[in-house]
Parts: structure tokens; C-alpha cells; sequence
């Protein structure tokens, strides 16, 4: 298919797995490759990638947390002569975003970079060597709706989805400059990429207002109850206006719908029914792809029944 | 001034009403209250003003002052107004039930979520506002 020139550079870019997609994501990971694959899409994994930095580096030295990320982006940058580096998840994808802004606007941050990056060997990262997005940006302008569309084999017709972007793929906002640029860019208050091209893919979406709600993600060890709570909301809202399953785009916001259910049926004695699928295992069931294939079988929670029972497995 | 306690047992027991309009103002006052108790547990008053013709606006606004984590609950305030908007202007809608419902399960989210951030201040801090828990660290790097 016959792409605008801009939308090449996104057709074939560095891949960042990240920790969690080869652990308890590891189907975020396999689906993301098959889907890949099914639309002609290439992936180059980041040689001896590393740690983005996650939630802990950041709260002992944001500094250093800036530090691992540039370390990825300069390895894409300088080794691979990528410009472009995607990262499925919202954790990863927010640091390296968070690093670029960093690395643009505070001297302090780049003197800190540039010192560690020659301790330790390699190229210190420029702010605009590369451009990092997200899985949903890389389908969303690698392929678009359109050419989803066309090779859709298996449309999601009939399934209810509503779309849970968490929180750290929109926000803060200053560190995605590219948003809110209008038409045909994304909303960080009202995201609508996984929700577009899932309605490609036949899905049909409801209308979820807690689609970048607060699950507690990152206080689920130190105060689960909260957590668990705010998971439950999210899951009967998602009920509430008819979803049969919730797309994700993030492991971690993933495990934590599914954990939470578990325990807020255990712990609270509240029962959910509707289930998880990361969107990548939804385009690749619309793909033709087996449902094993995408590692549905890995989930938590299962989500077979449901797709047997809209034929869609 | 109801406890979060009170407020969340009448958001748990809530049904949709006959009136939607009734229901949807009770919610929204409801919202209200949760974010004067955060704002009064800052130290300081409620604001009266409004934002966008909403006072619950005004009030997420006064209380994410200084706190950019407070930002979490900027998208479910607007999804309130939102609801109460859909709720005034089309009360006989087929919808007005459901909508009734989802407008509860946002309200209790706000109150969850700042129920939550008043034991725990850090709620939000690691995702939502990008910022370090120990702010010190950053300022000696």
C-alpha cells in the first residue's frame, strides 16, 4: 500500500521491549511481533537494550533514571541509525519521552547524561536524534484504518470493547509535544488511537470515561486496598456501559486489572466478569491469527469463553 | 459535611432515579464535597467560583494548585460535568439510566482516588506528574 512519505519512517523502527514484556507481558510482546508481522511492519529490537528506569530509578535520581533511557535512545540512534524507537509500554514510553524533555530543556540533565554516558563508553544522547512512540502510534501511521482494514480477515464484529489507556501515556502533557495538535493527532484528555484502530478491526467501542482514570498502579504493594478499589471502578464502569472485554496498551496497567479483579473478588468478595485483552491480541484475532499465536492462553484472565463465543475463536 | 465514609456508602447504594435531574445535581454535589474536604485539608477555603459554569472545575483547579499529581483526577471532574451536561439537556433520553450509573461510578472514582491521595499524598505522584518522590535528590544531582 502506498504510504505518505512521513508515514515510512514508521513502517520499519527500533523496538524497545522493555523488562515487563518479557516477563509478566511477555503476550504484550508476542502479539505485538505476530501483528507486526501479519501487517508488514518491521521490528529491529535495541541491541543490549536496558532498564529504562522505571518507577524506582526516578525516585532515588531522576537524573540517572534520565540517564538510562538516553542510553537506549543512543544506542538506536548511533548504533543502529534508527530515527525512530517504539516502545509498547506506557512505562518505557513515558520515560524515554520524559528523558527527550528532559534532555531539550535542562542543562543539568545533559551535563549529567553526558558525564555517565562517557563512564560508560558510548555516544551521549542529543535531544532529536530519534522520535519515540508508542505501539498505538506505530500501527496508527505505519498501516492507519484504512490499511487495517483491508486486511482484516476475522472483523471483531459484534464484540464490545472499552479502551483503558492508564495514565502514563498522556500524562503530564508537556512531555508529549506532538499531542493535541488537532486533527488526526492524539488527545491526551480524551485518547482515541486504540479505540480508532480497533473500529478498524470491527471492534465496536463503548463509551468508557475512564479511559485514563488512576488504577493505583504504582502503590499496589504499599497500599493495595486503594488499589484494588480503584481497579473495581474502573472494571464495573467498563461493565456498566456493556464492554465485554477492556483493550489495554501497557503490561502494567494489564497485570493490574487482571490482579486486581482477582483480589477484589477475594478480598472484597466482588465479582467481575468482563475481561482483559492487550489491543494487540484483539488486531491480531482480527488478523486471522490464532488466539494461542498472541499468547491469549497467557493471560490472567480469560478471555477465551468470550471470544468463542462471538466466533472470533 | 459527610464523612467520604457517608458519601461512598450513598454513592454504593445509589440507583438510578425517575428524575434524572434531581439525581444527577445530588451527584454533582456530592463531587463537590469531595474535593472542599481535600481543599480544606490543604488549609484552605473552598473556592466559590466557577469554571466552564462548573464549580466542581473551579474546585479540581484550586486543589491541584502546587500538587501536579492532582492532575489524575482532572479527565474523571470533566467526565462528571460532562455526564450532568448529557443528564440536564436530555433527561428523557433512553440513555438516562445508564448515564445516572456511569455519572456515580466517576464520582466515586474521584472519591477513591483523593480518599486514596489523603492516607497516601504520594497517589499519582509517580505516574501522573512525573515527579520525584524525593524531590531532594533531584536538586543535588
Amino acid at each position: 500500500m502506498d504510504m505518505p512519505a512521513k508515514d515510512r519512517k514508521y513502517q520499519r523502527v527500533a523496538y524497545y521491549p522493555g523488562c515487563a514484556l518479557e516477563g509478566t507481558g511477555h503476550a504484550y510482546n508476542s502479539s505485538t511481533k505476530a501483528v507486526g508481522k501479519a501487517l508488514g511492519l518491521e521490528l529491529d529490537e535495541v541491541k543490549n537494550w536496558n532498564c529504562c528506569g522505571a518507577m524506582e530509578v526516578k525516585n532515588i535520581d531522576p537524573k540517572v533514571q534520565t540517564y538510562l533511557s538516553s542510553r537506549v535512545m543512543s544506542i538506536a540512534a548511533n548504533e543502529m541509525r534508527a530515527e525512530v524507537v517504539m516502545a509498547p509500554c506506557n512505562g518505557c514510553y513515558h520515560n524515554l519521552k520524559k528523558a527527550e524533555h528532559d534532555l531539550a530543556h535542562d542543562a543539568s540533565s545533559r551535563e549529567v547524561v553526558d558525564r555517565i554516558s562517557k563512564k560508560a563508553g558510548h555516544a551521549t544522547y542529543q535531544a532529536g536524534q530519534v522520535e519515540t512512540i508508542h505501539a498505538l502510534d506505530w500501527i496508527k501511521h505505519g498501516i492507519g484504518e484504512a490499511g487495517l482494514k483491508a486486511r482484516v480477515r476475522n472483523s471483531l464484529k459484534g464484540l464490545k470493547v472499552a479502551n483503558y489507556y492508564g495514565c502514563m501515556y498522556t500524562r503530564p502533557r508537556h512531555i508529549f509535544p506532538e499531542k493535541d495538535r488537532g486533527p488526526g493527532s492524539e488527545s491526551t484528555s480524551k485518547p482515541h488511537f486504540m479505540d480508532d484502530l480497533l473500529e478498524a478491526a470491527g471492534a465496536e467501542n463503548v463509551d468508557f470515561p475512564l479511559k485514563t482514570a488512576c488504577c493505583g498502579g504504582a502503590h499496589t504493594l504499599s497500599d493495595s486496598d486503594t488499589s484494588t478499589k480503584l481497579v473495581l471502578n474502573i472494571l464495573r464502569a467498563a461493565e456498566a456501559a456493556g464492554a465485554d472485554v477492556i483493550a489495554t496498551e501497557c503490561p502494567t496497567c494489564h497485570t493490574g486489572l487482571e490482579m486486581h479483579q482477582v483480589r477484589a473478588e477475594k478480598v472484597l468478595g466482588q465479582k467481575t466478569k468482563v475481561k482483559m485483552l492487550y489491543f494487540t491480541q484483539l488486531l491480531g484475532i482480527a488478523l486471522g491469527l490464532s488466539p494461542r499465536k498472541l499468547g491469549v492462553h497467557e493471560n490472567v484472565s480469560d478471555a477465551l469463553e468470550v471470544l468463542r463465543e462471538k466466533e472470533l475463536a | 459535611m459527610s464523612s467520604f465514609a457517608a458519601i461512598e456508602l450513598e454513592l454504593d447504594s445509589f440507583a438510578p432515579q425517575a428524575e434524572p435531574r434531581s439525581a444527577s445535581q445530588r451527584l454533582l454535589a456530592l463531587a463537590e464535597e469531595v474535593l472542599e474536604r481535600w481543599i480544606e485539608a490543604q488549609g484552605e477555603i473552598p473556592t466559590s467560583e466557577s469554571k466552564e459554569g462548573f464549580r466542581l472545575l473551579a474546585l479540581h483547579r484550586q486543589g491541584a494548585r502546587g500538587i501536579p499529581s492532582f492532575n489524575a483526577c482532572r479527565e474523571t471532574c470533566r467526565e462528571i460535568a460532562y455526564h450532568y451536561n448529557l443528564l440536564d439537556e436530555k433527561p428523557d433520553s433512553a440513555d438516562a439510566a445508564r448515564r445516572q450509573r456511569m455519572m456515580a461510578l466517576l464520582v466515586k472514582h474521584l472519591l477513591l482516588f483523593i480518599g486514596g491521595k489523603m492516607q497516601v499524598e504520594g497517589l499519582g505522584e509517580f505516574c501522573c506528574a512525573a515527579r520525584p518522590l524525593r524531590l531532594e535528590s533531584s536538586q543535588t544531582s
